[in-house]
C-alpha cells in the first residue's frame, strides 16, 4: 500500500495532481482511493488530497504517520501536514510561500524560509523545488502542478514511471496545454 | 461491468441510472450537488434532469413523477431536507407507485453546513427506510437495493451518505449500459382513496406503516449489507464494536492500525455494521448483543445505533453495558477519524497498548513547528460581493444599522476588514430577522443581504411577509447570475435549465415590483461611487425598498488584466488593504503588492486608494 497526501492553497492544481495519480494507477490495475477537500474551505484555505494505491484499506483517510510521499504546493502547508509524513517518507515540497489575505491584514511577515528551515531539519528525504522559477523557465503559471508532480514521480515515490504519468496526461487534459504539461513533468 | 475511477456522487447517480431512473430534481448543497450534476453529464435518453427552485420543489416535483410510476431521486443536502419536510412527512403515508430514493448528504464536522443534524433520526421521524453506505463501491451498489426496497414496499426511501462517502473516489466495478435495468411508467391512475391525503386515510396508513416496521426490520436482518464483520483472530466476548457509514471504514482501518501497533486483542473484535439504521435490524443486533458483554458503537452525529441497541438490550434483558456518545466513549461531535477510533478502542482495552508504540509517535513534524499561515476562507479576488458589502459600509457609516445575512459565497462577508454580516440563520431567514430586529428597535436601519439564487429559493415568501405587514428595511440583493457556492448551478434568474435549453429569465426586479417593493434600484457595485450613493439614496424612503448589485461572478467572467501600482504614487498607507481584504492585495517586503495570478482586475482597490496609485493593467506598455 503507498499512501499520497497531497498538499496545499486552493487554486493551484491540486487536483489535476490527484487526478492524474490516481488515473496511471488505474492503468496499471492498481486499485485506488481518494478523498479531497471540496466546498467552502476550497476558497483561498488550506486543500488536501488523500490517495491510497493498493489493496487493504478502507478509507482514503489515512491517519497520522502513515504517508510514504507528502507532496506539498506550498511550505507551510507542508509543514502543517508533516505529522502524516511516515519516519523516511519523502517529502517534495515546493519553496514558493503563498501569503494569506489574514498576513496581510495584521501586517505579520511571512516569507516560508522558516517552514523550508524546519522541515530542513527533519525530512531525510526532502526535495525542494522552487516551482516559482520552474513556472518562468516553462513560461507559464499553470505548470506548477506538473513540475511538482514529475519531481515526486522521479524521486521513485510512487509505482510508477514519469513517461507512464505522461501517457495518462495527454488523454486527460486539453490539447491546448499537453504539451507545456509533459516538458513541466521532465523539468528537473 | 467495468472499472471506473468515480467520485462517490458520480456513483451514486450512475447506480441510479442503472436502475432506470426516469427523473431527477435537487437543489445544490454541499455535500450532494455532484449527483445531480452527474446524472446531467451522463443523461440517457428519457431521463429529465432539473435544478428546482428548492427542495421542497423538487421533492414535491419527484412525488407527482413516482405517483405516474416514474422511478425518481430527489437531491439536497440534510438542512435541504427541513425545507422538503412539509411534504417528506405526509408522503410517507401516501407512499409512491415508481421506485422514489430522496438523497439526503450529511455532513459531518460540519465542514460546509449550518447544522449537525442526523438524517438517520430523521427517517425514524417520518419513518421512512434509510439507507447509509460505507464506501464509494458500496454506495454504488446500494442505491440499487434502495430502488428495490422503495418499489417492494411502495415508498419513498431516504439516502444519506455523508461528506467523506460523497467526495471519496474509488476505482470501483460498475454496470456495463446493456447492464442497465429500464422503467416504462404507467402514467398516473387517478384514485382519490389513494392519493388525496385526508384524515381517515392518514389513520390507515399510520397504522400500515406501524404494521410493516417490524416487516422491514425482519427484512433488514437479512440484508446483506447489514453484517457482522468477522475479526481475524477468536471473537471476543468481552467487547466488539458497532458502527456506520465512514465510520465503519474508520472502525476496519482502526483494527489494523492497533494490531500493527501490537495490540493483539484488536484481532478479536468483531464490528456490527448497520446500514439500514431505519427501521433498525433488531433480530441481527439481538444475535450481535447476545454474543457480547460490551459494545462500543462508534457513530458520527446523532447515537442511533447506540439507542437502538441499549433498547434492544432493554426489551430482552440482556446483560451487556452498552458504550458509545451517551457514555462519553465518542466524541458527541464533530467528525470521527481513524486515529480518534483507535484512541477510543485502546482506551477501552486498557493496558493492552502500554507497551506498544502508537502510530502518532512515530509522525514527524510532532515538535514545535513555526506559527503557520491561517487561511480562513475568504471572498475571491474580484468578487463582487466584497465591493456591494463594502459600497453599504461606507453609504452607512456612522449611522445605526444591522446587516443580515444569508446562505451562499457572501456569507464571507462576516470575515474582517469587511465584518458585514451580523446575523445568518438558514436560507432565506435574513429578510424576516431583519424586520424583526426593527420591530423591536425601530431607530436601526435594518438590511438583508440575499443571493439571487437564495432570492428565488426561498426569500420571496419574506418580501411579500415584509410589505404586507408595512415593514421597514432594506433588501440588498447581490445578483452575481449563478449559484456561485456550490459550483455555478443555474437558476431561475440565470435563462438556462439542466435540459440545456435557454429559456426566458425571470426578473428580480419585476418579482419585487410585482409584490409592491415601490423603490428598487439596480447599481453595478464595482463602480464604487455610484454604489455609496444608490444606498444612501434607497435607504432613506420608507417602507420596504431594494438595492440589486448586479455584477457576475469573478469565477465565471474572463478576468481583466490584473491592476498594477504605480511606486511613484502609492504612499504605502495599505488603505486598500486594511479597507478590502482582498487576496490579490498582498505585502510583501513591506510594499503592497498585486498577486497577478490572482487580481480579475476589477479596480474596486483603485477607487479606495487615496493618490490613485492603482491603475489598470497593461496601459503602460
Amino acid at each position: 500500500m503507498t499512501n499520497i497526501l497531497i498538499t496545499g492553497v486552493g487554486g493551484q492544481g491540486i487536483v489535476l495532481a490527484s487526478k492524474l495519480i490516481a488515473g496511471t494507477a488505474m492503468k496499471k490495475n492498481i486499485p485506488v482511493m481518494s478523498a479531497e477537500t471540496i466546498g467552502m474551505a476550497q476558497k483561498g484555505g488550506s486543500v488536501q488530497s488523500y490517495l491510497r494505491l493498493g489493496k487493504g484499506a478502507y478509507s482514503a483517510m489515512f491517519p497520522r504517520g502513515s504517508a510514504d510521499l507528502l507532496l506539498a504546493f506550498e511550505p507551510g502547508e507542508a509543514v502543517r501536514m508533516l505529522p502524516w509524513l511516515k519516519k523516511n517518507g519523502t517529502a517534495v515540497v515546493n519553496t514558493h510561500a503563498i501569503m494569506p489575505t489574514t498576513a496581510s491584514l495584521s501586517g505579520a511577515s511571512y516569507s516560508g524560509e522558516e517552514m523550508i528551515a524546519y522541515l530542513k531539519e527533519r525530512v531525510e528525504n526532502l526535495i525542494l523545488v522552487d516551482g516559482d522559477a520552474a513556472c518562468r523557465a516553462l513560461g507559464s503559471p499553470r505548470a506548477l502542478n506538473m513540475v511538482l508532480l514529475g519531481a515526486a514521480v522521479s524521486s521513485g515515490a510512487l509505482p510508477f514511471t514519469v513517461d507512464e504519468v505522461d501517457e495518462v496526461m495527454r488523454v486527460s487534459v486539453r490539447e491546448a496545454f499537453r504539451d507545456l504539461n509533459s516538458r513541466a513533468l521532465r523539468y528537473q | 461491468m467495468h472499472t471506473e475511477f468515480l467520485m462517490g456522487n458520480a456513483a451514486i447517480a450512475r447506480g441510479a441510472i442503472a436502475s432506470g431512473l426516469n427523473l431527477i430534481a435537487g437543489y445544490p448543497g454541499t455535500p450532494s450537488t455532484e449527483v445531480l450534476e452527474t446524472a446531467a453529464k451522463s443523461r440517457p435518453d428519457g431521463l429529465y434532469v432539473e435544478w428546482s427552485v428548492n427542495e421542497k420543489a423538487a421533492l414535491e416535483l419527484a412525488a407527482g413523477a413516482s405517483y405516474a410510476g416514474a422511478r425518481t431521486m430527489v437531491t439536497m443536502k440534510q438542512v435541504g431536507l427541513n425545507v422538503a419536510s412539509d411534504p417528506l412527512m405526509s408522503l410517507a403515508y401516501i407512499g409512491v407507485k415508481g421506485g422514489m430514493v430522496i438523497l439526503v448528504a450529511d455532513d459531518p464536522g460540519p465542514i460546509s453546513s449550518q447544522t449537525e443534524q442526523d438524517t438517520r433520526t430523521f427517517a425514524a421521524y417520518s419513518k421512512l427506510p434509510c439507507f447509509d453506505p460505507s464506501t464509494v463501491q458500496e454506495a454504488y451498489e446500494m442505491i440499487q437495493d434502495a430502488y428495490a426496497y422503495s418499489e417492494k414496499y411502495h415508498t419513498p426511501v431516504l439516502f444519506r451518505p455523508t461528506t467523506r462517502i460523497c467526495h471519496a473516489y474509488a476505482s470501483i466495478e460498475v454496470k456495463d449500459e446493456a447492464e442497465f435495468a429500464v422503467n416504462t411508467p404507467e402514467g398516473f391512475v387517478k384514485d382519490s382513496t389513494k392519493w388525496v391525503i385526508f384524515p381517515k386515510l392518514s389513520r390507515n396508513a399510520h397504522e400500515m406503516i406501524a404494521k410493516r416496521e417490524p416487516v422491514l426490520s425482519a427484512d433488514f436482518s437479512g440484508y446483506s449489507k447489514n453484517r457482522i464483520a468477522d475479526s481475524s483472530g477468536l471473537p471476543s466476548r468481552n467487547l466488539a464494536l458497532a458502527s456506520h457509514g465512514a465510520s465503519f471504514a474508520y472502525t476496519m482501518d482502526a483494527l489494523s492500525l492497533l494490531d500493527a501497533e501490537g495490540i493483539s486483542q484488536a484481532k478479536c473484535l468483531e464490528v456490527l455494521k448497520i446500514s439500514t439504521p431505519y427501521p433498525f435490524p433488531e433480530e441481527l443486533g439481538l444475535k450481535f448483543l447476545q454474543a457480547h458483554d460490551e459494545v462500543l458503537c462508534i457513530e458520527e452525529l446523532d447515537p442511533v445505533i447506540e439507542r437502538e441497541l441499549t433498547y434492544i438490550a432493554g426489551k430482552h434483558h440482556l446483560n451487556v453495558t452498552i458504550r458509545g456518545k451517551l457514555t462519553g466513549d465518542v466524541t458527541p461531535a464533530g467528525e470521527n477519524s481513524t486515529e480518534s477510533v483507535a484512541e477510543a478502542i485502546r482506551k477501552l482495552l486498557s493496558g493492552a497498548g502500554d507497551s506498544a508504540l502508537s502510530a502518532a509517535s512515530a509522525a514527524t513534524g510532532n515538535d514545535n513547528p513555526p506559527a503557520l499561515p491561517v487561511r480562513p476562507p475568504v471572498l475571491c479576488a474580484g468578487c463582487p460581493h466584497r465591493a456591494s458589502f463594502y459600497a453599504v459600509k461606507q453609504a452607512m457609516k456612522g449611522k445605526k444599522a444591522v446587516f443580515c445575512g444569508d446562505i451562499g459565497c457572501y456569507t464571507l462577508g462576516n470575515a474582517m476588514p469587511l465584518d458585514m454580516v451580523d446575523t445568518c440563520l438558514c436560507m432565506g431567514a435574513g429578510l424576516n430577522i431583519a424586520q424583526g430586529i426593527n420591530r423591536i428597535e425601530p431607530d436601526t436601519t435594518a438590511f438583508a443581504f440575499v443571493g439571487d439564487s437564495t432570492f428565488f429559493a426561498s426569500a420571496i415568501t419574506g418580501v411579500v411577509n415584509a410589505v404586507y405587514n408595512q415593514a421597514e428595511m432594506v433588501l440588498v440583493v447581490l445578483d452575481n447570475s449563478t449559484t456561485a457556492m456550490t459550483g455555478h448551478q443555474p437558476h431561475p434568474g440565470t435563462g438556462r435549465t439542466m435540459m440545456g435549453e435557454i429559456v426566458a429569465k425571470i426578473d428580480i426586479e419585476s418579482v419585487l415590483r410585482g409584490i409592491g417593493v415601490k423603490t428598487v434600484e439596480t447599481v453595478n457595485p464595482l463602480e464604487l461611487s455610484a454604489a455609496v450613493e444608490t444606498v444612501k439614496r434607497v435607504a432613506k424612503e420608507p417602507g420596504v425598498k431594494a438595492v440589486i448589485f448586479r455584477s457576475p461572478c469573478a469565477v465565471l467572467v474572463k478576468p481583466e488584466k490584473p491592476a498594477v501600482i504605480d511606486p511613484e504614487k502609492c504612499i504605502n498607507c495599505k488603505r486598500c488593504v486594511r479597507e478590502l481584504g482582498c487576496p490579490g492585495l498582498v505585502i510583501s517586503e513591506g510594499k503592497v503588492q498585486i498577486e497577478s495570478a490572482l487580481c480579475t482586475g476589477c479596480m474596486l482597490c483603485s477607487q479606495v486608494c487615496p493618490t490613485q496609485a492603482i491603475g489598470k493593467g497593461g496601459q503602460k506598455e
